[in-house]
């Protein structure tokens, strides 16, 4: 068993775990952030993308000790104080989930895509979103989502 | 009624927890239940000659080990056979755990129940099992030569044999009117298996109350109230002590409906026996191997036409092949068979179809159930016939519509729900005509011309399709104002991501006059509400929406009723608006619903301020008759139920284009366009949703989903890297219209559309490859290799 302290959503949070426990079943299971869902464990959904310093990563390819010491934001910490973040307020807005279980994948790949490229185009979004499955929406309102998430974020103070 | 929001775009009120993380899906519950795992076979038919369990014994955190021995009576028998029908004579269901006999890869042999998961999948790992392997049965022709057999005393492997013929109008049999008919075709289609596959799996959490003696279960059904009486009986145990709720669940698409699955039975009653919170929760190998799948047929068509395309004789012969079980019975043929005739008037018609064993994951509903495979051979057979005659594809179509002025429509048959097959109400040709509009029809042969000349291959291609929506038997809905001004709604089927909290609260807003922010729903949760069916059939909104608005009704009448009495009015005279009950004209004379509500409930004790109006010494009126009057109950609440005399029938039709690339074969979608009729529409936005989903499960199963299963019965793709569903990067945009033709047969006038959009898309794409390619599309779902393999003359 191993301790480790991983920085969720800004606050240090710390937990024993084998060498084999998956970081989507710490956040999850040790740590009670059920937001993060696990739609595949192979990592082809992408149900259960959380962001690792920033960059959204596949927390059910990923051993929870390897990430010992690093920052992680799921789903329950895009919220800022109370707010809903612009991606969620769009995916809301523009109809972007039914079940909603693989929203909070959506969301965190969409928070760093917009990131990186604050304007994209239409094939931009699309690339940026090729890697998570929803079996819901047929993408369409979710597309919309991504594009309506870069106007919210464009009219946010920085 | 000011405060009409039925019809209206309102934004979901499911989304705020859904987008911050704050859903309880099944998996999120029970973070202190035991964990349970399954050993399931990897042999899709053997015998079992040996379980050795030692090694697993010696694991710390183990806490049980069951096979089908140690299972009590009741539990140990096989699972319910759900829908029985006299034509399913040799039906089969399984055991919830294997005994003697696997017959399908993923069948589950034992269970074990352990501190937490990874300990209960090492247990599993170390328990061995011991076979004798029997020759598997797989793919339909294999079975039906009935060599081998999947069950020993079911011949033939044919578990069911239907046949249903309706004479033309001049008494013709469909054989005859072929036989007499200017022209014939005869051809044969297939249909391979995809399944559901939701993003969150199935998985059942139980927790057993010793010192209540009761239990609740958590499962991500589509029916919790109907695993309740399943499970009750099963473990024997008195209805009332039986809760069992579905919480928010990640998608269904019909493989939910079934129920109760093996894990569904055995963890409650492992719960019950060992007196701890025990969860299962489906993994994606599980759910491929372990759950349900559909699609697959073959069809042998007949047909006869005369000069314009109109069908004179239909004839269809359809091996099903339904797995190795038939949990669900024979919904799915009996769909398929049945929603065939599509919005079509035609001659005669003689369907005939065998349900066929084979050693493969069982075959139940999956969202359209049956109906893609109807609209691909209907809309197949409607494109060999314009090109035999040389008409245009939507011509044919035209001449065997049903008119709007024929409406109710009697297609002769008997449909899944018992009752017979009349369609309410329906517009075709205006459909067909918004549909050329929206995707220019007429001015696609332009289009491809200058495709052409850039080298570029194009194509076109339609199909058009009814669905019945909206079966019975019933579902009820429940109403209650507290005194605090709230509305709380509940009805008993259940929410995989429809937006029925939605939907339901926009309709109990509208007929009570209230504000939605002050209404709240509760589905699939039996403490709240105990009667219902399920969601499937694209029902929920045409069912719980009804049984919902009439409810509403009845408690609008009482709070009417009640305020009169204070406002010493006339009821006829009140309106309710945002909440108040006031006389028309005369605003100031005005109640809050939150005050009738308390009137409503004759108090003795005051337990605030607003309830001492309601106590004994407060009024002074009224002692000529009881507190409560005769007929009436305490408190501002009502029920009620719908029921269908039979299913109202919502219709679509969609066109798309495609490319096809020369060298590769790629094949692109251009352009996809949907016309959809389902009647009026409580929320167009979720309208919109709803197809745009189902359109792409239909993309999924022209283009990418397959279950290839190898001959000895393996599952080669069972993971979501082989099995391919689409990603954003696949699915066009989908361009929409809709047409609002009311049906007559229930209060608010709706159809379903959960399932609309999934129906002709297989139907469409192959068009669309045919008239590119200038070959028979006959088998789908086509990939690049099989389109290559077609050029090539070689078939597949």
């Amino acid at each position: 068993m191993y301790d480790i302290t991983l920085i969720v959503n800004g606050v240090p949070r710390e937990a024993r775990v084998p060498a084999r426990r998956l970081l989507s079943d710490c956040l999850r299971h040790d740590l009670g952030l059920t937001g993060t869902h696990v739609g595949c464990e192979h990592g082809v959904c992408g149900a259960c993308t959380v962001l690792l310093d920033g960059e959204p990563v596949r927390s059910c390819l990923t051993f929870a000790v390897t990430v010992d010491g690093r920052e992680i934001t799921t789903v329950e910490g895009l919220a800022t104080g109370g707010r809903l973040s612009p991606v969620q307020r769009a995916f809301a807005e523009c109809h972007g989930l039914q079940c909603g279980f693989c929203t909070p994948g959506f969301l965190c790949t969409t928070t760093a895509f917009l990131r990186e490229n604050p304007a994209p185009t239409d094939e931009e979004v699309l690339e940026g979103i090729s890697g998570n499955l929803c079996r819901c929406t047929g993408y369409q309102n979710i597309v919309k989502s991504v594009h309506r998430a870069a106007e919210l974020l464009a009219e946010e103070p920085s | 009624m000011t405060t009409k929001l039925f019809g209206e775009p309102v934004r979901r009120r499911e989304d705020a927890r859904l987008i911050s993380g704050q859903g309880r899906y099944l998996d999120d519950l029970g973070q202190h239940a035991l964990a349970a795992a399954f050993v399931r076979s990897p042999h899709a038919h053997a015998r079992i000659t040996g379980i050795d369990v030692d090694a697993a014994l010696e694991v710390d955190g183990l806490v049980a080990i069951y096979t089908w021995e140690d299972l009590p009576e009741g539990v140990c028998e096989p699972l319910p056979l759900l829908i029985p029908h006299p034509a399913l004579t040799h039906g089969r269901t399984a055991y919830p755990l294997a005994r003697e006999v696997v017959r399908h890869v993923g069948e589950p042999i034992v269970m074990v129940v352990a501190r937490d998961r990874y300990l209960a999948e090492d247990i599993c790992s170390l328990i061995e099992v011991s076979y004798e392997f029997l020759k598997p049965v797989i793919g339909l022709e294999e079975a039906v030569s009935g060599a081998h057999l999947v069950h020993e005393d079911v011949p033939g492997n044919v578990g069911a044999h239907l046949v249903q013929e309706v004479p033309s109008a001049d008494g013709r049999s469909a054989a005859e009117a072929i036989a007499a008919a200017p022209h014939t075709l005869s051809f044969r289609l297939d249909i391979e298996r995809s399944a559901s596959m939701p993003l969150e799996g199935k998985g059942v959490y139980a927790r057993w109350d010793a010192d209540d003696q009761s239990l609740r279960i958590y499962s991500s059904t589509q029916t919790s109230t109907s695993v309740r009486m399943a499970l009750a009986a099963k473990l024997g145990l008195p209805l009332p002590k039986v809760e069992v709720i579905a919480p928010d669940v990640g998608g269904g698409f019909g493989v939910k409906i079934v129920h109760p699955w093996p894990e569904e039975v055995l963890v409650p009653w492992a719960a019950r026996v060992l007196g701890q919170e025990i969860k299962w929760t489906e993994d994606r190998r599980e759910h491929f191997i372990g759950s349900a799948h559909e699609r697959a047929q073959v069809q042998h068509v007949q047909v006869g036409f005369d000069e314009a395309g109109r069908v004179l004789g239909l004839s269809v012969e359809i091996l099903h092949d339904h797995g190795a079980y038939t949990h669900y019975g024979i919904i799915v043929p009996i769909i398929t068979s049945t929603q065939l005739l599509g919005p079509y008037r035609i001659g005669a018609y003689r369907v005939e179809f065998s349900s066929i064993y084979t050693n493969t994951v069982q075959v139940t509903p999956y969202r359209g159930a049956g109906r893609p495979q109807a609209a691909f051979c209907m809309e197949r057979t409607m494109d060999k016939i314009a090109q035999h005659l040389g008409l245009d594809r939507t011509e044919v179509r035209a001449a065997n519509f049903i008119q709007p002025d024929q409406f109710p429509y009697d297609q002769g048959m008997i449909f899944q729900d018992g009752r017979p097959l009349i369609y309410d109400s329906g517009d075709y040709p205006e459909s067909l005509r918004k549909l050329k509009d929206l995707i220019g029809w007429d001015d696609f042969p332009a289009l491809r011309e200058s495709a052409r000349a850039d080298g570029r291959r194009l194509g076109i291609g339609l199909g058009c399709y009814v669905e019945g929506t909206g079966v019975g038997p019933y579902e009820g809905g429940h109403i209650q104002i507290t005194s605090d001004g709230r509305v709380h709604v509940s009805t008993g089927l259940t929410s995989q991501g429809q937006g029925h909290e939605t939907v339901f609260a926009q309709i109990a807003a509208t007929e009570l006059g209230v504000p939605i922010d002050r209404v709240s729903v509760v589905t699939g949760d039996t403490r709240r509400f105990g009667y219902a069916v399920g969601t499937f059939a694209s029902r929920a909104a045409v069912m719980s929406g009804n049984a919902i608005a009439l409810a509403c009704r009845k408690v609008r009448e009482k709070a009417l009723r009640v305020a009169a009495d204070a406002l010493e009015a006339d009821p006829r005279d009140l309106e309710i608006t945002d909440g108040v009950v006031h006389v028309v004209g005369a605003p100031a004379a005005s109640i809050p619903l939150a005050t009738v509500a308390v009137l409503s409930n004759p108090l003795r004790y005051a337990f605030d301020e607003e309830a001492k109006r309601a106590t004994q010494f407060a009024s002074t009126g009224g002692m000529d008759r009881p507190p409560v009057s005769e007929g009436e109950e305490p408190g501002l609440e009502g029920k009620d139920y719908y029921s269908p005399i039979r299913s109202t029938f919502a219709s679509g039709m969609h066109a798309a284009i495609v490319e096809t690339d020369p060298d590769t074969a790629e094949i692109r979608i251009l352009r996809y366009a949907v016309v959809h009729d389902c009647g009026k529409m409580i929320n167009p936005m979720l309208v919109e949703g709803q197809i745009h989903g189902g359109v792409a499960q239909g993309v999924g199963g022209a283009l990418y989903e397959k279950m290839v299963y190898d001959d000895h019965g393996q599952l080669l793709n069972a993971s979501f890297m082989d099995f391919l569903m689409p990603y954003a990067t696949e699915i066009p945009h989908i361009e929409t219209d809709h047409l609002e033709t009311p049906s007559p047969l229930n209060p608010l006038g709706i159809k379903g559309a959960g399932e609309a959009g999934v129906i002709p898309v297989s139907a469409v794409i192959a068009a669309a490859i045919e008239d590119a390619e200038g070959l028979p599309i006959d088998r789908m779902p086509i990939s690049p290799s099989d389109l290559h393999a077609l050029r090539q003359g070689r078939g597949r």
